[in-house]
């Protein structure tokens, strides 16, 4: 996997994995249709990586309470994206209603 | 991928040997549940050692599993998740509560065969 | 169902490369919307494409299709309709400007033609500024020879990972010998001087050319001096790293007394990284000892933050997972509040006062039962 190749630990590597999956799960569950683009990054002098997650769903209305815990309008358990924030280390978010979500994170390796 | 279910004495045992769709894993729901009663089992082991990732969806189906056998008088028993798989659950949020987890196969057999001889042993006095 | 997104990771020749493709998670690009009939595989990868005489990834979209080809500098992808279309190395590359190229090579002639001269003043200088001296003369010189070289070969290719290799390279020759970062900086500052001298002493009777020959050879040559000052900064914070790593894995032992009994004693103090490890330890442990019950004492712990705090109720939760018992003992009054202060599902916290009290619980859960000598007989 891209995340072994730049060096990420086995237990790091596992992390991205499940937020990418998340992260498609949202996009399918939410907006049926987008796509995710994962990408090696360099910081100041950590190596990392980029998943952008983008789709052009119905949007989310109140960011802020999507990101609480418990949280969902799908029937999930609405841990997707408090989840992923989690998992990862920056994280990023930009939506509007009727037109779609981007979602940014990156994690950098330690 | 169908996950393949083996009886074993009262207990059933389903081993997961490779990443799972979200179907695979509705499917191994119903083919448990169903059997479950079907083969008057007692103890159902889901051993996931071969899953590398677990989100939400498979660890909430993995929950709902082992909750409906319960209901359906049974006892299950998680095995073999792997380290790394424990810490990004735990990092999302899913600690499969109310769910018995053991190492691998052989302790989640240790596990069942326990329960069930002290619940044996109590029925007699 | 099979909507599931897979990702489909580096099935190709060059190291870096990523081709990724969602079956059923449909690529939508405004600029493409004529793609949208198309399979539902869609392809893109990273290129590394040279920008302005320097190396990038970049990312390349091709839209749906076959991939037929791909290397480092190329994909080329079959779309349903039969069309190929191949992306190469990007001509979006802003080449240099013609005078500066036509200056830096006139520039790197003239190095080249006064190779052994400059390099001895330059070498010579070294020795005067006292730096380096925890080589020998021959090394120096050695090393000055090929940095010289790369140096050179660095201002007429324009770009740098040779040079930077071979300063991640010395680095970490001469990193264990004890040679500091003002030192190397120090040295390439000092080729930098040696070599603008010899260009004034070459165009001194001709003030505009100077001009403009420094104009060419002063960005460049900074670049240089960053590149290799960099290069060496992150070989020592790789070098002092890994020390760290190797420092912290002694300090954390995970110890098994018993069979299927795992004790850390955790001391000192805990930050976020060190948690993380401890973590990692402990799991890794657990499974190869094939531990069932984990007492974590923290006597040794004064006091943790909120953050670590809930690392520690996560431990707790995925050694859960993995089907061990976790005992946590040795708890600081401030600890203790810290955890009520987070709000701690006590029900998942087994916590006992003391390390003896934690191992005797440890071996009632595990069947042990310990008894005096005499008492037995």
């Amino acid at each position: 996997m891209l995340a072994m190749e730049i060096g990420f630990s086995s237990g790091d590597s596992t992390l991205i994995a499940t937020a990418i999956s998340e992260l498609g799960r949202n996009i399918l569950s939410y907006a049926q249709q987008g796509e995710i683009l994962i990408r090696a990054i360099n910081g100041c002098d950590h190596p990392g990586i980029l998943i952008v997650a983008s789709d052009k769903g119905p949007g989310i209305s109140d960011v802020q309470q999507a990101l609480r815990d418990g949280f969902s309008t799908s029937g999930g358990l609405g841990l997707g994206l408090p989840g992923v924030r989690r998992l990862m280390d920056e994280f990023e978010i930009t939506s509007v209603p009727k037109r779609g979500t981007t979602v940014k994170v990156k994690k950098w390796k330690q | 991928m169908e996950v393949p279910i083996l009886k074993q004495g009262g207990f059933l045992i389903a081993t997961v040997q490779a990443a799972l769709t979200d179907a695979d894993l509705l499917q191994l729901r119903r083919a448990l549940v169903e059997r479950v009663v079907q083969m008057r089992s007692y103890g159902v082991i889901l051993d996931v050692t071969a899953l590398d990732v677990m989100d939400s969806f498979a660890s909430r189906t993995i929950r709902e599993i082992a909750h409906i056998i319960r209901l359906r008088g049974a006892e299950t028993v998680i095995v073999g998740i792997q380290p790394e798989v424990a810490f990004a659950m735990v990092q999302l949020g899913l600690t499969l509560e109310g769910v018995a987890t053991a190492l691998d196969l052989e302790e989640g057999l240790q596990y069942l065969n326990q329960k069930f001889k002290s619940a044996a042993s109590s029925a007699k006095h | 169902m099979e909507r599931y997104p897979q990702l489909i990771h580096s099935a190709t020749e060059s190291p870096g490369n990523c081709i990724m493709s969602h079956p059923g998670v449909e690529a939508i690009d405004s600029k493409e919307e004529d793609l949208r009939y198309l399979p539902e595989v869609f392809c893109s990868c990273f290129l590394d494409c040279r920008l302005g005489g320097r190396m990038v990834r970049k990312f390349m979209y091709m839209g749906r299709g076959t991939i037929l080809q791909m290397e480092r500098s190329r994909l080329m992808v079959r779309k349903r309709d039969g069309d190929v279309v191949t992306q190469n190395e990007t001509a979006e590359a802003t080449p240099r400007s013609e005078t500066t190229t036509r200056l830096l090579r006139e520039l790197v002639a003239h190095l080249r033609q006064n190779r052994t001269p400059v390099r001895e003043e330059w070498v010579g200088r070294i020795t005067e500024a006292q730096l380096l001296m925890a080589m020998t003369k021959e090394e120096i010189f050695a090393e000055a020879t090929s940095v010289y070289d790369s140096y050179v070969a660095a201002l007429e290719t324009g770009t740098f990972e040779a040079l930077q290799n071979y300063a991640r390279n010395l680095s970490e020759r001469i990193i264990p010998r004890g040679v500091e970062t003002h030192e190397v900086v120090g040295i390439v500052l000092l080729l930098r001087d040696v070599l603008a001298r010899s260009l004034f002493a070459k165009y001194q009777g001709d003030f505009e050319q100077l001009n403009r020959i420094l104009d060419a050879y002063e960005p460049a040559a900074n670049r240089i001096a960053n590149t290799v000052a960099v290069g060496f900064v992150q070989e020592r914070e790789r070098v002092i790293r890994q020390q760290q790593e190797a420092i912290r894995e002694l300090s954390t032992p995970v110890l098994q007394v018993r069979e299927r009994l795992l004790i850390l004693p955790i001391i000192g103090v805990i930050d976020p990284q060190r948690a993380r490890q401890l973590t990692e330890q402990l799991l890794r442990g657990i499974r190869t000892n094939r531990a069932k019950v984990v007492v974590i004492d923290i006597t040794g712990v004064a006091a943790m933050d909120a953050s670590v705090a809930n690392h520690l109720v996560q431990t707790v939760e995925a050694s859960r997972l993995l089907g061990a018992t976790v005992i946590v003992t040795g708890l600081s009054p401030e600890i203790a509040q810290t955890l009520v202060t987070i709000g701690v599902d006590l029900g998942k916290m087994n916590t006992v006062g003391d390390l003896q009290g934690g191992i005797e619980q440890a071996e009632r859960l595990l069947g042990y039962k310990v008894v005096m000598i005499a008492e037995a007989g």
